[in-house]
């Protein structure tokens, strides 16, 4: 790089080095974008201040008055403040987000290895459902599912019943509510500890595995270690834990725990559409793997499972990630479609009702750009930090 | 989708240097159309017909201001708002006038920048439920599930109600209209509460009307009007005007079919209101002619009642509070002097 030297500046005026100019170029580049935004902020708030708008963010301290069909803590109709429906969407939308991202991770990986599967009838099941879901708008899919929950169900008088716990009706699905009395706090504990076990049971089986190179059954032993303590505990303490069964009263369920159609719909479409992408993520991550590495695995004796759990993920999962990292992120907007359904999340909520109530558009759209925003640069970090421990590491 | 038209609406508001906060008037009539603000479907209010045509009482104020000051009712380019969306676009100008089933509160009022030009239907809030559910009175409704369309009075007046009663409900919130009488068809609520006149209006989409009934009680006031920009007098005594001359065309019996002849009427109310005497017309910077053309193209409110959601309409609904105050209503016209 450095054998072709660029001619000497003819003169050695500051304006002719070349640093300075870049310097130059970049300074008036930052000045005229911070300019553009002071401009459009205060050409906005002088708008709002013509026109008698009221501005700032006094509104979250009042009264909402409103009712929500799911509020995952405390929420009063008659006192709750608009505070509280921020909460109250913010925490829907989570909840809608990480069951979302869940079941469509776990139905991802699985079709995504299915459509490589040797099994003829496997594969093209796979490739179906991939084509099928993929092409479909998002919307539509909410919608169809929607109406699908809706005119399957039957009114809650003629509920499909379950041993009178489990109720499901068009008004959703009931289960029993657990209600914890005071000593249900050693369960907890039992669960933490049998947690903690596990992990350093992993860590000490990792450590036997690379000195000896024996196996241990971890996941077998890990599984009834996680049951068998807290459930111990339970009938230690005297089953702290008692149930709250719904039961039908006029015309609707009351009691127990209530799981709304809309939550239920909107978590079949998100889960669904954006699992035939993560599904194209994992075929091309394995896809990406070197068929060497496969034939080497299979010489040395590896059974199938073990090459794709070995050998093949861990090499595709370092391709699989950064595009799951973007279906994740759309899933969590994609969420915001649920306005249609009527579901209780951030963009129905606050950017809807509570916009219409208040009339401060501004601050409100405001916050809720600022919460997807958060949201999503959380989910980047979090997978980018996952992805940079993948990353092969030159030993 | 939705956060989307909004979030771009508030973006005009940053963008735009000053957005014409007087002069609607001059605006409109070089622009040559109103640009109205109206519902994405309540039948009777506005609500398109087999033809795609806008029809209903709030279409007949758009078309009554049009003629008032374009001198014709058909220049008027219908916007459809959902209840969310429409505050937005009558402050960032997307729309001239707001004529969509609003209910005037004190804080729409103060706290928005807007003004409320008056009351062209007096409403109140109702419920609609199967018949099946067995139900005579609201009081019964212990623990139902609500369908509301999302950013309604509605909601709140709701919530007012059952506490006052020492009642539960639950409520399931809607964008649009449709939705909210297609989760009822479906059966996710158990009755559906809104403005009782919309109740009429919804109850003949069901695919058996005659299989619900709309409640007895009315739980609120819902006094429905006309709204525009706050700060722009001149447009706001426009819109004003306009109500209060329908209304005062159908107290003098000016009707569509004899605007006409009562050009040549002596009666000095007919002439003041009709243009032929006196200078209301100019005085609000419109020809002389402004209440003619408005019962000439639209008629008088009494018409337009009867025509949309009165006797001559499928909805029926009686006149009522909606009546001239000389006839039991609360309709009662400022004098055109």
């Amino acid at each position: 790089m450095n054998k072709t030297k660029l001619p000497e500046p003819t003169s050695n005026g500051f304006l002719n080095n070349p640093q300075n100019r870049a310097i130059i170029y970049q300074v008036a580049a930052l000045l005229f974008v911070v300019f553009l935004a002071y401009y459009f902020t205060s050409n906005m708030f002088e708008n709002v201040e013509k026109r008698g708008i009221t501005t700032g963010f006094a509104f979250l301290d009042n009264t909402a008055g409103f009712g929500i069909s799911q509020t995952l803590i405390e929420y009063s109709d008659a006192t709750s403040s608009y505070y509280d429906v921020f909460i109250v969407g913010l925490l829907n939308t989570l909840l809608v987000s990480v069951i979302g991202v869940f079941l469509a991770s776990v139905l991802g990986l699985l079709i995504g290895v299915g459509r490589l599967s040797q099994n003829y009838l496997i594969s093209k099941l796979s490739m179906v459902y991939i084509e099928t879901f993929r092409n479909i708008p998002i919307l539509l899919q909410i919608l169809f599912w929607y109406n699908v929950v809706l005119a399957a169900l039957p009114s809650p008088r003629q509920s499909f019943n379950y041993l009178d716990t489990l109720f499901l009706n068009n008004r959703g699905l009931l289960t029993p509510e657990p209600i914890f009395e005071s000593n249900s706090i050693f369960i907890l504990v039992a669960a933490v500890l049998a947690i903690i076990g596990v992990i350093f049971l992993g860590r000490w089986a990792k450590k036997r595995h690379d000195l000896t190179g024996e196996e241990f059954p971890l996941i077998k032993v890990s599984i009834t270690i996680l049951i068998l303590a807290p459930t111990l505990v339970f009938f230690i303490s005297g089953q702290p834990i008692s149930a709250e069964y719904p039961v039908l009263k006029g015309f609707n369920f009351r009691g127990g725990l209530t799981i709304i159609p809309e939550l239920l719909a909107l978590i079949f479409a998100l889960s669904i559409y954006t699992a035939t992408y993560i599904a194209e993520a994992v075929r091309a991550g394995i896809e990406a793997v070197p068929s060497g590495q496969k034939e080497a695995a299979k010489a040395l004796g590896l059974k199938d499972y073990v090459i794709l759990r070995k050998v093949v993920l861990p090499q595709a999962l370092r391709v699989i990630i950064p595009p799951v990292i973007n279906q994740y992120l759309n899933l969590v907007k994609n969420s915001s479609l649920a306005t249609a359904i009527g579901y209780p999340e951030l963009v129905t909520l606050f950017s809807g009702t509570t916009l219409n109530q208040v009339g401060q558009a501004i601050e409100i759209i405001l916050m809720t750009m600022a919460v997807y925003l958060t949201i999503s640069i959380v989910i980047s970090l979090v997978l980018n930090w996952v992805n940079a421990k993948m990353a092969i590491k030159g030993r | 989708m939705k956060l989307t038209k909004i979030a771009l609406l508030v973006g005009l508001t940053a963008l735009v240097p000053s957005l014409a906060n007087a002069g609607t008037l001059e605006d409109v009539i070089k622009k040559g159309t109103l640009n109205c603000g109206v519902s994405t479907g309540i039948p009777g209010f506005s609500a398109t017909d087999s033809k795609g045509v806008w029809k209903g009482l709030d279409v007949d104020l758009c078309r009554a201001v049009a003629s008032a000051v374009l001198g014709d009712a058909e220049k008027v380019k219908y916007i459809p708002l959902t209840a969310k969306e429409r505050f937005t676009a009558l402050q960032s100008g997307e729309v001239d006038l707001l004529s969509r089933t609003t209910t005037w509160t004190a804080t729409r009022d103060t706290s928005l920048g807007l003004n409320f030009a008056g009351v062209n239907y007096y409403d109140g809030q109702g419920f609609l439920v199967t018949k099946e559910l067995g139900v005579t009175s609201a009081k019964e409704l212990d623990g139902a599930t609500f369908c509301i369309q999302a950013g309604t009075t509605s909601e709140l007046n709701l919530t007012d109600y059952f506490k006052a009663n020492n009642m539960e409900y639950k409520g399931v919130t809607y964008d649009t209209s449709g939705q909210t009488i297609d989760g009822f068809k479906k059966g996710r609520c158990d009755a559906v509460t809104s403005d009782a006149s919309q109740l009429y209006g919804l109850r003949q989409k069901m695919d058996d009307p005659s299989s619900t009934i709309v409640l007895p009680e009315i739980i609120s006031k819902e006094p429905l009007g006309p709204v525009v920009r706050q700060g722009d007098d001149a447009w706001f005594n426009i819109v004003k005007w306009t109500m209060f001359a329908t209304l005062e065309a159908e107290e003098l019996g000016v009707t569509q079919a004899n605007v006409d002849a009562m050009m040549k009427s002596e009666n000095p109310s007919i002439k003041r209101l009709l243009g032929t005497s006196g200078t209301a017309g100019e005085n609000l910077g419109l020809k002389s002619d402004w209440a003619y053309k408005i019962v000439k193209n639209v008629g008088n409110y009494g018409e337009s009642f009867d025509k949309h959601v009165g006797k001559d309409s499928p909805l029926d609904i009686d006149r009522g509070l909606n009546n001239l105050w000389n006839k039991g209503g609360l309709m009662y016209s400022m004098p055109v002097r």
